[in-house]
């Protein structure tokens, strides 16, 4: 498929689009860099925007086996209008299901600009044969997903066979016409920074528009120096070949305060361009109604119980 | 005007996610209006009867009268430090030294902010360092050497280790209370008594520090602070009674001194100035690396005698670099030093400012290329724009002279032996960093720069179990670790 160049114990990468060099990351610096963005302090007007942001940058996301068309409906409805009592809250960029809960989540949210995302490609290991894999993102494509969320071969990836992922990138992203793709590194199975960084640029050469973190069904999960360096990777790539990639740190986010820190680390990185559901993303469930509980409390100034807020 | 002229009064520029400001409150520190000199544990009045303002560099306010010691108020000084060392600490009980100086240490973990604030108000450094970086340490130092008070003849065997006596310590102004630290806990952990001359701009947190003195119940005269310009530095260390001279401080000045305890019996350690390189590969974690030049010469506005203020660029990267670099320079919040966004903070004085306007003057009329990314400075008190000369040849004074402000110079080279021949071409020789992948480069790199200390892949990083100190015009003698210890000891 790929006529990638192979080098005796390299890297293996096409030759086109022309990438930066991999580059490498330091541990101890990239944490430092992190936790240092972490305690920007961000109040009043600017946490408003951060959080408003946020809800509007969030994948509502249900990935169980339990999952129903009863279920799927509910999580829809509140993607679409988030707060019932407080309609000035914008809605949520998208829902993200399994295939088979596509055609349920769209019946939903038609008309309301509130994507479905599908999760694809043997989720959450990947384990699979490719092409039944290409044919889970195609059907998931067919069945009306506006975006599609696949996981690469981390078996593949650890075992030094890079060509394999990135061929399955660009099978994938064939197979799925326009829809929207996002490459899920599954970042706590790569081991490094370093991994982070390879895989992030193996998923952007195959095509990929977005590049996530995690599948959720790991730990870690999403982590801010994770992001970072998800982000500056994406900084390397729009500073030689102009392309603008997605980023959505995906499962353990969970309080407003750390997607707060996560859009900090976003404008510092990448600056206020990429603060924008088209560029960034966040994968959470638990994460909306903690958003909802911090901008009523700057709107009011009072915290409310949990209570007033729905749970889907 | 010059092109740097111009651009310092710049406007705003928006962005869609301005950080609200985050100040820190005043309130935790209650200044007194005046300040006499601290001698044999009690404030008195200074019989020069000069006292004169200590100003706030972010906002020109004068926080508060301090004393400058003359002649007699030196003589006094050392007086108080004399009896107290003979009429006890020198034989006290080590485990008694120890507690003190362990009380010492927690109390400024308590008082903290407190400090931390002072600190940045009197000095201009941005809260994020003086309570992230300044304070921490300092703490760490008097800990770590309250732990040797008892276990001296551990520390050198076979040797028996005795205290020297008097010993007169002048710190500068970058690092208040840090260099206070540095100064301060060998000396007393060693069974020496101290006179501590601060600078003359950033005296409070010293003052401050005589009230820690006290809460610790450390014997009246064991510390005597007088404050004061460089009169009262130079009486000090002119005075026949003292035993040991530290400074710290501008080569300049510690070339001085120098000759002044020449042929005397005084011990002498200098601590001064420095134009690090801060050495890049082609094979460095190269965003991390400029997170490691931003750190090494925008911490503390570049008021760090080990700043890496020569850029060596390995020239197959150049390009890359420096586009990271500017880039990252535009996301420096230059501003209100008590902002707990603020990455960088005021200028320490009006003529450290000048000083670092001529240098930078200089730069542009010998040709380098010079660049500073839009930001707003305050009106009132002393700022500098983040700079970074590129285009920069090695006779350039900017590329051979100190600058001490927020100004880096960029050169490159071709091969390691090059980087090598470039960093070492300098008079001093206190501080470098090296920036590579590779673990043997690190070790050979390290091996060969005339250098006190040698970062890898990272810069500006202290601990109090680790010496520092220069090579060449940089000093000599060591602080931090064994060796800092060994400075304030004589063996029989």
């Amino acid at each position: 498929m790929a006529q990638a160049p192979a080098l005796p114990h390299g890297f293996e990468l096409p030759l086109l689009p022309r990438l930066p060099k991999i580059g490498s990351i330091d541990q101890v610096a990239i944490e430092e860099r992190a936790a240092t963005l972490a305690k920007r302090s961000i109040k009043r007007e600017s946490k408003l925007f951060a959080l408003e942001l946020a809800v509007r940058m969030t994948d509502l996301t249900t990935l169980e086996g339990s999952d129903t068309p009863g279920k799927v409906a509910a999580l829809a409805s509140k993607a679409i209008r988030p707060d019932p009592v407080d309609p000035t809250i914008p809605s949520v960029a998208a829902v993200c299901v399994y295939p088979n809960l596509v055609p349920h989540a769209l019946e939903r949210v038609e008309g309301t600009g509130v994507k479905v995302a599908s999760v694809a490609t043997a989720f959450p290991s990947g384990q699979s044969p490719t092409d039944i894999k290409v044919e889970d993102a195609r059907r998931a494509a067919e069945l009306g997903a506006h975006e599609i969320d696949m996981v690469i071969d981390r078996g593949a990836f650890l075992s030094g066979n890079y060509a394999k992922v990135y061929d399955e990138v660009r099978q994938v992203k064939e197979a799925i016409g326009d829809a929207h793709l996002k490459v899920i590194l599954e970042t706590g199975e790569l081991g490094t920074y370093d991994n982070v960084r390879r895989a992030s640029l193996l998923a952007i050469a195959g095509g990929a528009d977005f590049v996530k973190t995690s599948t959720g069904k790991i730990n870690p999960a999403a982590t801010l120096p994770v992001t970072l360096v998800m982000l500056e990777a994406v900084r390397d790539v729009f500073e030689e070949t102009g392309k603008r990639i997605g980023v959505k740190p995906a499962g353990g986010i969970r309080r407003a305060k750390q997607a707060v820190q996560h859009l900090v680390v976003v404008n510092e990185t990448l600056g206020p361009e990429w603060l924008t559901p088209d560029l960034f993303r966040f994968g959470a469930s638990s994460l909306l109604n903690d958003l909802l509980l911090q901008i009523r409390k700057e709107k009011t100034g009072r915290y409310q119980s949990p209570d007033y807020f729905t749970l889907d | 005007m010059t092109e740097i002229d111009k651009k310092q009064d710049r406007s705003p520029v928006p962005s869609a996610f301005d950080y609200a400001p985050a100040p820190e409150s005043r309130d935790v520190v209650a200044l007194e209006d005046r300040y006499g000199l601290f001698i044999g544990g009690e404030f008195v009045e200074p019989r020069s009867g000069e006292l004169h303002p200590s100003v706030s560099p972010s906002s020109e306010e004068e926080l508060a009268e301090v004393a400058y010691a003359g002649p007699e108020d030196v003589d006094m000084a050392v007086g108080a430090a004399r009896a107290a060392f003979e009429n006890g600490w020198s034989s006290w009980p080590a485990g008694e030294r120890a507690k003190i100086i362990y009380r010492i240490a927690r109390i400024l973990q308590e008082r903290a902010r407190e400090f931390a604030v002072l600190e940045s108000l009197d000095g201009g450094k941005p809260i994020r360092e003086s309570r992230d970086v300044d304070l921490p340490l300092a703490a760490a130092h008097f800990f770590y050497y309250a732990g040797w008070a008892d276990k001296l003849e551990y520390a050198f065997p076979n040797r028996t280790p005795r205290p020297l006596g008097v010993a007169a310590q002048i710190i500068p102004w970058n690092f208040p209370m840090l260099m206070l630290a540095w100064k301060v806990a060998p000396a007393l952990a060693a069974g020496n008594t101290v006179v501590l001359k601060p600078a003359e701009t950033t005296p409070l947190t010293a003052l401050l520090f005589a009230d820690v003195l006290r809460q610790a119940e450390v014997p009246p005269g064991v510390v005597n602070i007088v404050t004061g310009d460089g009169r009262a530095g130079s009486e000090l260390v002119k005075h026949p009674d003292v035993d040991k001279v530290a400074f710290t401080g501008s080569t300049e000045v510690g070339k001085e001194i120098q000759r002044a305890v020449a042929g005397t019996k005084k011990k002498l350690t200098l601590e001064l100035g420095g134009k690090a390189a801060n050495v890049i590969f082609d094979d460095a974690p190269l965003d991390q690396a400029v997170e490691g030049i931003v750190n090494g010469i925008y911490f503390n506005q570049g008021h760090v005698c080990c700043a890496g203020s020569r850029l060596l660029v390995q020239e197959s990267i150049y390009d890359q670099t420096i586009k990271k670099l500017k880039r990252r320079m535009s996301n420096l919040r230059v501003g209100d030093p008590l902002d707990k966004n603020t990455d960088i903070g005021a200028i320490n004085s009006k003529a450290q400012l000048e000083r670092i306007q001529e240098l930078v003057r200089s730069g542009e009329e010998e040709g380098a290329d010079v660049f500073q990314p839009e930001c707003r400075l305050p009106e009132k008190g002393w700022w500098f724009a983040p700079t970074v000369f590129t285009n920069v040849a090695q006779s350039y004074r900017i590329a051979q002279e100190e600058i001490f402000g927020p100004v880096l110079s960029v050169l490159t080279f071709r091969t390691p032996d090059e980087a090598i021949e470039k960093a070492n071409n300098t008079p001093y020789g206190l501080a470098a960093g090296v920036w590579t992948e590779k673990g043997s480069r690190i070790l050979s790199m390290a091996q060969r720069l005339r250098a006190g200390v040698v970062w890898a892949n990272t810069y500006n990083r202290f601990d109090p179990t680790s010496p520092f100190g220069g090579y060449k015009e940089s000093g000599f003698g060591r602080e931090g670790g064994l060796h800092g210890l060994e400075a304030y000891v004589r063996f029989d």
